[in-house]
């Protein structure tokens, strides 16, 4: 079984091409990180395979079936998106936040207390439970979310057929809370959860990124492991930027990074 | 509800009050105190309570849709349009409009107008890539300024007696409280306390966003029109009955969410309580402040609700709000 699969997919929701011949299989437990410039369609992408935009052409089915097929309640059972941006300003407690992910699932009051509990814990929430989510900071706020899209898809042992797509998760996460994420996207994977994650910090996305594909005005510039597909060329060519590519001293992915324009 | 029935321009003690409800259940309506209470109070107490409890849970409602905690049932148009409706009866209706009968045709007017204005805002807002929240605040606000231009020409072209009878409908009363009219608005409004807890999951899950709540599983757009649609028969129903009282719809439920928080399953079935009991006060205090003389009902849910909104509003930041 694929968990997700995309075949020559475009988007034009707004008549303009959004995205352009879109194509890779995600296996159940593994991590597909997105890279490429601001406006280079990840975010479309994600959106894309959260149904929020109809794809004009190609295929994309989850869980060997089309999207499309499924119904709302089931596919959000296993399919939960943490967008870049929330908007929620009404003053819920963070449990209350959190609980919200448990609407798909019908596990009784019980039930969901123990996954909302498990959710706090994976994301360092569980001090935070009676704030209010208006009064929290953006990683707080940012965290909550994230326990919210975990709860929504916790509950069975294992989690092959269920998806994650995170947009920027870190991006307002000190270092340790990034990762702790990072150990959680790791633990999710390892119970068979597959993920399409955005990650401006390309160093981060290398240390967890099973395949990573690189975008660039929404058409699939390079799809492979961090190894093969960061090389200099390409970071030359799709950002602009000289860099050179070490390895990290214990685990041996690659390290970007930047070297400064000479200044004159 | 036994204080607001002891007082009125007759005032009477609470045995007298007692005396006249088993006057009137046994079916003994002679005494003028049965008259009083069983013919003329209580219909009114009750309507009043049927009324707020209707206002308030549609308002509740509303600001959970517009994710909006200053929206109100009257910005997607109802209350303008119905308004009109009743305005353009008054004015053309002429002879028709004496007694029982006109005040039914007012109503009548009041609430087509309401439901018209509401299906055209609705309309303007929706389009192939589905109804946008945005777009309908936008249209309801445009429709309101429309109708109330439109009313405003009306206005210029009536007569004295028209005008008066057009002013004072638009500042609200339940004197026109009577069984008939106490049945319609308790099914009308039955129905929709009933009904609109229903919805109290897929508001929470709205709260956050309406991709976010489309991402939980929830059918946004089935969600929408059916909330549009029972605000638009609740609120028409009651403007029609009642006329337009300010204030429930929008004050109520924000001041049950900064005592209770913004979770809609309890949010609603309380703002429902908490609107009944607003406006069973200020029916009574409109009806005994200048006694004999009623004022009308909406002067005094503004009157009573502005201070205490006032108050919560400058300690908002205890409350989460921003």
């Amino acid at each position: 079984m694929n968990t997700l699969q995309l075949r020559g997919v475009c988007a034009a929701p707004w008549g303009q091409a959004l995205l352009e011949d879109i194509a890779f299989t995600l296996q159940p437990g593994t991590v597909l990180g997105l890279a490429g410039p601001n406006g280079a369609g990840k975010s479309s992408l994600l959106q894309l395979i959260a149904g929020d935009i109809q794809p004009s052409a190609g295929q994309l089915t989850f869980c060997d079936r089309a999207l499309t097929e499924w119904p709302p309640q089931e596919r959000a059972q296993r399919l939960a998106f943490l967008p870049q941006m929330s908007l929620l300003s009404f003053p819920y407690t963070v449990e209350e936040v959190v609980r919200l992910g448990r609407i798909p699932h019908s596990s009784g009051y019980q039930g969901d207390s123990d996954i909302v509990e498990q959710a706090l814990g994976l994301t360092d929430t569980a001090s935070l439970r009676h704030r209010l989510y208006t009064q929290l900071s953006g990683g707080e706020k940012q965290r909550t979310q994230l326990a919210r899209i975990l709860a929504q898809i916790l509950g069975q042992e294992s989690l092959s057929g269920s998806l994650l797509l995170l947009d920027e998760p870190t991006s307002a996460l000190d270092l340790a809370h990034q990762q702790l994420v990072l150990m959680a996207t790791h633990q999710l994977a390892m119970r068979g959860c597959a993920l399409v994650v955005v990650i401006h910090d390309l160093n981060l996305m290398a240390s967890i990124a099973d395949q990573i594909l690189v975008l660039d005005n929404g058409c699939q510039i390079a799809l492979g492991c961090p190894e093969q597909v960061f090389t200099t060329t390409l970071f030359k060519e799709v950002f602009g930027v000289d860099v050179t590519i070490g390895h990290h001293p214990q685990e041996g992915y690659p390290m970007i990074t930047p070297l400064r324009p000479t200044l004159l | 509800m036994a204080l607001a029935l002891t007082s009125g321009a007759v005032s009477l003690s609470f045995l007298d009050v007692g005396q006249g409800l088993i006057d009137t259940v046994l079916g003994e309506a002679a005494n003028q105190n049965a008259l009083i209470v069983g013919q003329i109070r209580l219909p009114r107490v009750l309507l009043a309570a049927v009324m707020g409890a209707t206002l308030a849970i549609s308002g509740a409602a509303m600001q959970g849709l517009f994710r909006n905690p200053l929206a109100d049932p009257s910005l997607i148009g109802v209350t303008a349009g119905a308004s009109l409706g009743a305005a353009l009866i008054i004015v053309t209706g002429g002879n028709l409009l004496q007694g029982y009968i006109g005040l039914s045709l007012v109503s009548a007017g009041a609430f087509v107008g309401g439901v018209i204005a509401v299906l055209f805002v609705y309309r303007l807002a929706t389009s192939a890539n589905g109804t946008s929240v945005a777009t309908m605040l936008l249209a309801g606000i445009a429709i309101t300024a429309l109708s109330g231009s439109i009313g405003s020409l009306l206005e210029f072209f009536a007569d004295n007696n028209m005008l008066r009878r057009i002013s004072l409908w638009k500042m609200g009363g339940l004197d026109g409280a009577n069984y008939p009219r106490l049945i319609l608005a308790s099914v009308v409004g039955g129905a929709l306390l009933m009904a609109l807890p229903r919805y109290a999951g897929a508001l929470n899950a709205l709260l956050l966003g309406e991709s976010e709540a489309r991402h939980l599983g929830i059918k946004v757009d089935r969600i929408k029109l059916a909330l549009i649609i029972w605000v638009a028969v609740g609120v028409g129903t009651s403007v029609a009955l009642v006329g337009t009282i300010a204030f429930v719809g929008l004050v109520v439920p924000h001041i049950v969410r900064m005592l209770a928080g913004p979770d809609h399953r309890y949010l609603m079935p309380a703002s429902a309580l908490a609107g009944a009991l607003l406006l069973v006060v200020a029916d009574a205090l409109a009806r005994v402040v200048v006694a004999p003389t009623e004022l009308p009902v909406g002067v005094i849910t503004t009157i009573v609700g502005v201070p205490f909104f006032i108050s919560l509003l400058r300690n908002r930041h205890h409350y989460g709000m921003q």
